[in-house]
């Protein structure tokens, strides 16, 4: 007999159900009260440096159906790539940028929307940089382990062909799936983010 | 070398790969909802970079002196009816290190298995006093502890006359964005658990018993509440110093 590791197993995951909301925004779901705010509905701060944009998107079955009882969370870098986190070794992140949102698909349209701002690039485990993208968790009734994908900038076309993580994609056709279209509005950007569960333009995701 | 460069020597690891045959597999048709939500695609497989292995914290002044106290954090009048439990546990990862100073939230339905949601078809009332929502912020040792009312079970749309056993969603978030979780409680003894499309997804007999709360007599209030002690254990940071990687700029 060899020693042993004496590892635990990680807690199995559960599908959070058609109430999530209640749990991560109760605001929303119409139970006040408990708390002040919803966690993660505000990132950026009056000072925080970058430009602000806004996603909006669905997420959506494989029947095309937008999911109206899901709950999207977002974690990405501030404008000079840093992320707000005792993690972060590199360097001290914006204070007025969270970098962490959470916002529930609506209720009547399963819209998802957050203001927020647009990343720095982040160096990959080998020092190249990788694209500039947010990290997206998505849960639901009906996901039984959280899936995680990222969604990148269909204005940063030059670092997207050099990024090191989508160059790993076998069907380099996928690629799209993660890129989201910018479009401008009296000088304001929004970007167009559907995450497709399933069926044609499904989702690339990852197992990190 | 120092505590201190040990542990930041540890703060700076990767994550074991999430052990997926652990956990439940995305399509479970006994779970109809998870036919058209589980992707066909393999996922990608990806090493840890700085965008997983960092995550959100929250700073302790944001949890309100009731968050963790579901009895009385919707109470409008009195206190919400049910049985009175404690719910409490430490927050470990698979290295059997506590995991200090995270977010843990949870939600449920009431006593009688209703949620107080506008879409909840189910019959049984709503309690004018729980909401059904509590949170709450690890200590130093990764302990949290909450106060609530054990829910009731409560029959679902799924196949005809599935029940789902009385349970508590949990939602953690760890250090590190690739240690985020969500899952569900259940509660010893318990026969539908086993009955159960969602809980029986879970593959492994042993995977699932991790779910199940052990009552402790031990730990219960007198007069007042009894205990449910749950561990949640999030995945595990490597440690060997010798990690063949290029630090960032």
């Amino acid at each position: 007999m060899a020693q042993r590791l004496d590892l635990l197993k990680e807690t199995p995951s559960q599908t959070a159900g058609p109430y999530i909301h209640i749990g991560a925004t109760p605001n929303h779901a119409g139970i006040s009260g408990v708390y002040p705010e919803d966690l993660g509905g505000a990132m950026v701060g009056r000072s925080a440096k970058g430009e602000r944009i806004t996603i909006v998107g669905h997420v959506i079955d494989g029947g095309n159906e937008p999911l109206k009882d899901a709950l999207v969370e977002i974690w990405q870098a501030d404008a000079a790539g840093l992320y707000n986190s005792p993690q972060e070794r590199r360097g001290k992140a914006d204070p007025h940028f969270t970098g962490f949102g959470r916002q529930p698909t609506d209720g009547a349209t399963g819209e998802f929307r957050f203001e927020t701002i647009k990343p720095g690039r982040v160096p990959f485990v080998d020092g190249r940089l990788m694209a500039p993208h947010i990290t997206f968790w998505i849960i639901a009734r009906g996901i039984n382990v959280g899936l995680h994908t990222r969604m990148y900038f269909s204005d940063e076309a030059a670092a997207n062909a050099k990024c090191p993580v989508l160059a790993r994609l076998e069907q380099q056709s996928r690629v799209k799936t993660l890129i989201a279209q910018r479009s401008e509005k009296g000088g304001k950007a929004t970007y167009a983010f559907n995450i497709r569960l399933q069926g044609e333009g499904e989702t690339v995701f990852f197992d990190i | 070398m120092s505590e201190q460069g040990i542990e930041r020597m540890h703060d700076a690891g990767t994550y074991y790969r999430r052990d997926r045959g652990w956990h439940p597999p995305p399509l479970t048709p006994q779970y109809k909802t998870s036919l058209l939500r589980s992707p066909r695609f393999a996922l990608l497989s990806l090493e840890n970079t700085i965008s997983e292995t960092t995550g959100p914290v929250f700073g302790h002044d944001l949890i309100g002196e009731l968050d963790n106290d579901l009895i009385r954090n919707y109470a409008k009048a009195g206190e919400a009816i049910g049985p009175r439990i404690n719910v409490y546990g430490r927050v470990l990862d698979e290295n059997g290190r506590g995991v200090a100073d995270t977010l843990v939230e949870i939600w449920q339905a009431n006593a009688g298995g209703r949620y107080r949601h506008k879409r909840e078809g189910y019959t049984a009332p709503l309690d004018p006093n729980f909401g059904g929502c509590g949170r709450t912020i690890t200590d130093a040792e990764g302990r949290y502890w909450f106060r609530t009312i054990k829910p009731g079970a409560y029959p679902w749309p799924n196949r005809v006359n599935d029940w789902r056993p009385a349970h508590i969603h949990f939602s953690v978030f760890g250090h590190a964005f690739a240690q985020r979780l969500v899952s569900q409680m259940y509660f010893e003894g318990d026969p539908m658990i086993w009955q159960c499309p969602i809980a029986t997804g879970v593959p492994d007999r042993a995977a699932l018993e991790q779910l199940i709360a052990a009552l402790d007599r031990n730990n219960s209030t007198h007069m007042d509440s009894l205990a449910y002690k749950f561990d949640i254990v999030l995945r595990g940071r490597r440690s060997t110093p010798f990690e063949n990687k290029t630090e960032g700029a």
